[in-house]
Order: C-alpha cells, then sequence, then structure tokens
C-alpha cells in the first residue's frame, strides 16, 4: 500500500501506451483521434520509431502508405502525427511493474521514478531477437558472434562494422538483410545457413540480398561448432537430417570473424506477464480478444509484443484498432455478446485473435490471422463452426515465412453456433 | 540466351526460365501470372535496384541514413557505394535532402532518409 504522500504523486491517465515504436505510435494516434486526450506514451530509448530507425532498406508501407519507404521514413510519417496531434511521449523512460489494476511505475533521468494510474493499458513493446544461448550451439565463448539486429545496429545506426568475413545462420528476413548489407559495406559473406528445408524469407530477399551477390544458402544445414579464443576464429557447418540432427561426414568449416544468428524474435512480455495477462504459448503474446483486449480488463496488446509480425504495415493496422478499442473502453462503451474461441486446427499455428465476441448487436468484419506450419501449395483454409464450415480461403501457396489473413464477415460472425472455431489448412 | 530466374512478386516465386535474343525477351516460362513476365523482361534485359546506406555527417558520430531515390542499374550497385563512401554531408539534415546528385552518372539522386538536427 502507498503512503499518502506518495499516493498524491500518482499521476492519472486515461490510455497509457508502453513503446513508442510502430505499433505504440500507431495505437496512440488511434486513442487520440477517437478522443482520449489525457493520453500519454511511455518510450524506454531515446527517440520514438522502435526497430524501424535500424531498418534502413526499402520495403516498408506498400500495403499502408502504397508507396515503399525505408523504415525510417515509414517511422517519421507516425513521428510527425504523433507530434502534431500533441501526443505526449516521455522518451529514455523504462516501465519497471504493471499491474491488473493498471497501476504502472516507471523511470527516467528527466522524471526520475514515476507513478501512473492508467484507465486503459496499450501494451506495445515489441519483440527481441532469439540469442546464442537459447541454440545450445557448442564451442567457445569467443567475441564476433552477434544477433543480425545487433549487427544492424551497429553498422546503420552507429557506423561501426562488426567484421570482415562472415557466416550468417538463419535465413530469416533480418539475416537475408544483413547479408546484403554487410557485403555492400565491404564484408565477405560466405554463407546463409538454414537449419529448415525452406527458407522462412521473403523470395524478394532471397534474390536481392543472396542471389546478387552469390552468396550460397545452405538449407537444411545448421552450424555445429564456434571456434575461437579471443575473436572467433572459424565455425563447422553440417547438412541435419529430417530430425534436425547433424549428418557425420557432411562438416563444412569456414575461416570467419562473425557469425550472424537470425534464428527467431520473441515477443518481450515480461510486464505482460506482471500484469498476469493470460499467455499464450502459440505466440508467446498475451490471448486478446477481437478488440485486442487481454484476459485483463482494460489491458490491450498489439504488435509485435502480441504475435511477431512479417509487415510493419500490418502492425500499424492492428494497433490502430488496439488504440480505438481502448479509447473506447476508458469511454465506457461496453461490448456485450458471448465468446467464442478460435482454435488452431491442422497446419495453422498461433491464430489471433484467440476469442471472439459474438455481439448483441450489429457484428462488425474481424481479421484473424495466423503463421501456416509448414508449407502448403495450392491449400484451401477453412474456418469450422464446430462441423460447419463458416469461411475459406484459396492460395497458391501457405508458407511459415509469410502470416495469412482472412476476414471474418459480420453474418457469419452472427451465425456462429457459440461452440469452438477452428482453423485448420487442408492441401 | 537463356536465363533461369526466381520471380520476386510473390511467396509463390515461379522459377522461370527466360530467352532473351539481341536484348529482347522472347520467351517466358514456368511463371504462374502476367507480373512474372514483367518482371522477367525488367530484371533479364536492365536489372534494376534500390539502393539504400549510410553517410558520414560531418563531425557527428553517428552516419544519416540514405537511399536512391528510384532504382539504379543493378551493375552500378558497388560503384554506387564507394561512391557514397566518400561523401560527408554537414548537419542539418532534412528527410529529402540530396546528399549525392546523379550518382555514378545514373540521373538518380541519392536522398536522405532522416532527419539530423
Amino acid at each position: 500500500m502507498l503512503s499518502p504522500e506518495l499516493r498524491s504523486q500518482v499521476k492519472y491517465v486515461d490510455v497509457l501506451v508502453i513503446g513508442a515504436g510502430p505499433a505504440g505510435m500507431a495505437a496512440a494516434i488511434a486513442a487520440k483521434e477517437a478522443g482520449v486526450h489525457n493520453l500519454l506514451v511511455l518510450e524506454r530509448e531515446q527517440n520514438m520509431g522502435g526497430i524501424l530507425r535500424q531498418c534502413i532498406h526499402n520495403g516498408f508501407g506498400l500495403h499502408r502508405f502504397k508507396e515503399e519507404l525505408t523504415g525510417p521514413e515509414y517511422a517519421q510519417r507516425d513521428i510527425d502525427k504523433v507530434k502534431e496531434l500533441g501526443i505526449e511521449v516521455r522518451t529514455g523512460t523504462t516501465v519497471l511493474s504493471i499491474d491488473e489494476d493498471r497501476f504502472v511505475t516507471a523511470i527516467s533521468r528527466e522524471y526520475g521514478v514515476q507513478m501512473f494510474e492508467a484507465g486503459a493499458i496499450i501494451l506495445a513493446m515489441g519483440c527481441r531477437e532469439r540469442p546464442r544461448g537459447a541454440l545450445a550451439t557448442p564451442g567457445t565463448r569467443c567475441a564476433g558472434v552477434y544477433s543480425a539486429g545487433t549487427a544492424q545496429k551497429f553498422v546503420n545506426l552507429e557506423g561501426y562494422m562488426p567484421g570482415k568475413r562472415c557466416v550468417i545462420l538463419g535465413s530469416g528476413d533480418i539475416g537475408l538483410i544483413m547479408a546484403r548489407r554487410m557485403t555492400l559495406q565491404g564484408a565477405k559473406v560466405l554463407a546463409c545457413v538454414e537449419l529448415m528445408p525452406y527458407s522462412s524469407g521473403l523470395n524478394r530477399n532471397i534474390v536481392q540480398c543472396l542471389q546478387d551477390y552469390d552468396i550460397p544458402l545452405y538449407l537444411s544445414h545448421t552450424v555445429i561448432d564456434i571456434q575461437g579464443k579471443e575473436r572467433l576464429s572459424g565455425v563447422t557447418v553440417a547438412e541435419v537430417d529430417s530430425n534436425r540432427q547433424p549428418i557425420p561426414g557432411t562438416e563444412k568449416h569456414f575461416d570467419c570473424d562473425t557469425l550472424l544468428l537470425s534464428v527467431g524474435l520473441i515477443p518481450e512480455n515480461e510486464l505482460t506477464e506482471m500484469a498476469n495477462v493470460e499467455m499464450s504459448t502459440l505466440t508467446s503474446g498475451a490471448i486478446v480478444d477481437d478488440s485486442l483486449q487481454t484476459s485483463k480488463e482494460g489491458i490491450f496488446a498489439c504488435g509485435n509484443v502480441l504475435h511477431v509480425h512479417d509487415l510493419v504495415d500490418f502492425v500499424s493496422a492492428e494497433s490502430f484498432k488496439a488504440g480505438k478499442a481502448a479509447a473506447e473502453y476508458v469511454q465506457g462503451k461496453k461490448r456485450e455478446g458471448k465468446y467464442v474461441n478460435l482454435k488452431d486446427g491442422n497446419g495453422v499455428r498461433g491464430v489471433v485473435p484467440q476469442k471472439l465476441l459474438v455481439p448483441d448487436g450489429e457484428a462488425e468484419t474481424v481479421q484473424i490471422m495466423f503463421r501456416p506450419a509448414g508449407v502448403y501449395k495450392n491449400a484451401t483454409v477453412r474456418v469450422m463452426d464446430g462441423e460447419r464450415e463458416v469461411a475459406k480461403l484459396k492460395k497458391l501457396i501457405f508458407t511459415p515465412g509469410e502470416m495469412a489473413e482472412l476476414n471474418l464477415k459480420p453474418e457469419v460472425i452472427k451465425g456462429l453456433s457459440g461452440g469452438d472455431v477452428t482453423i485448420q489448412i487442408e492441401q | 540466351m537463356e536465363h533461369q530466374i526466381t520471380c520476386i512478386n510473390c511467396p509463390v516465386g515461379c522459377r522461370m526460365t527466360v530467352t532473351v535474343e539481341d536484348g529482347k525477351v522472347t520467351s517466358v516460362t514456368g511463371n504462374t501470372c502476367k507480373r512474372g513476365v514483367a518482371y522477367a523482361e525488367q530484371e533479364c534485359v536492365a536489372p534494376q535496384r534500390m539502393v539504400t546506406a549510410v553517410v558520414t555527417v560531418t563531425g557527428r558520430k553517428t552516419p544519416v541514413s540514405v537511399k536512391t531515390r528510384t532504382p539504379i542499374p543493378k551493375v552500378k550497385i558497388f560503384e554506387c557505394m564507394k561512391q557514397l563512401a566518400a561523401t560527408e554531408i554537414t548537419a542539418p539534415v532534412h528527410m529529402g535532402d540530396v546528399v549525392c546528385a546523379n550518382v555514378c552518372g545514373t540521373g538518380v539522386d541519392v536522398i536522405a532518409t532522416k532527419n539530423v538536427d
């Protein structure tokens, strides 16, 4: 319990947004435009923009702005809007705790320790990279092993090159982008090594980041040893079998001073868990309903903290929804109806939202997103209300590298029986 | 001459065989849709790429990010990088400012993609 002196220092805000990356900025803009004026955004870094600041390559904004922007340009549009709307943003501010009663503590050099009580909280903390420790790769603990995003920050924001001869483990988009970036900055990229039999990166990046520079992509291969005393001196790569175990006799050695890891992203949910929000083991994010509200009333989540997206355009779209929903919540607009659960079926992983409100009044179209569990060609996604198909989507290809989305129309939602709804892929 | 290329327009990634004669595409096979043909015609005759990089800001510890305003011929990428490595600009820089005009004689300007106060 707070002493009366401390109690008097608690500031009330209608909507508190945690994070000023693309998700937090979009959520704040939407909340403000929906009429919330007592609004505050807290950002750990010194600048708004989040990960876009270091993504200097182009390809952002094609869906939202119908033009191709670089990361900093995309971010700047939201930064300008946040400023134009007069939204208060405290940068250099780390949130220390949140709880289910929406009491928040934060700290910064400028304001010291700060306490807030929020009418609604929007979680927009983003994600972080899976580190070397999570891979259990044998070898020495030498310098020269970086996550791809760390290397990206060095090269693009700080102007340092992390190495001269480089191997990349993982062929997600960040790894591919860094293969090109390191090459253009004068490094030799010897190989990109992928454990799975397919790359989770875009075709465009495989062509323009690897093939353009004759960088070989080794599918179904992994790094099995890391050598070096102080600085990395080399890595050993081997082919893996269908159980992802190295095949003896297939080892290749690379002399290199740098190993970049692009092996997955993990939503950063320490704060979410402090508020006892119910979590999904499939997305590593909160379980949310179609208004992006978590299991705790008035706490919303959006962007990469909820589930890892491929495109920032979709992060922004999702976050606008969260901002609007948080505004409606603090304005006392109640959502009445019955919830149904959306479940992963065959071939589907991590459906978001996991809960869908069948409203008593009129329904609106709801977009559901999920990641295919494997590569499916000429396949159909079926939305099943028990044994009954209520919606479907056909595509030439579904791959784990591309999040799939499907709209449930108002009449479909109104017609749901109330039992669990399953989303499945059939080839 | 025959080229084997992967279409980059969508995740299907069609493997296409493209025949070029006298600088013109005469046949494209393996594509699923017409976007493949358009891509093949560009990629096999005059491939182009956007170039993004960073440029030193005089007296500053951190560089400014830049891009070519439009794609440039793929063969000019390394020459373009070399010219940018030798380029320095002074603050303040605004998004859209020309950092390097007509880079490597391509007729394309390199512009800043962020602000430096």
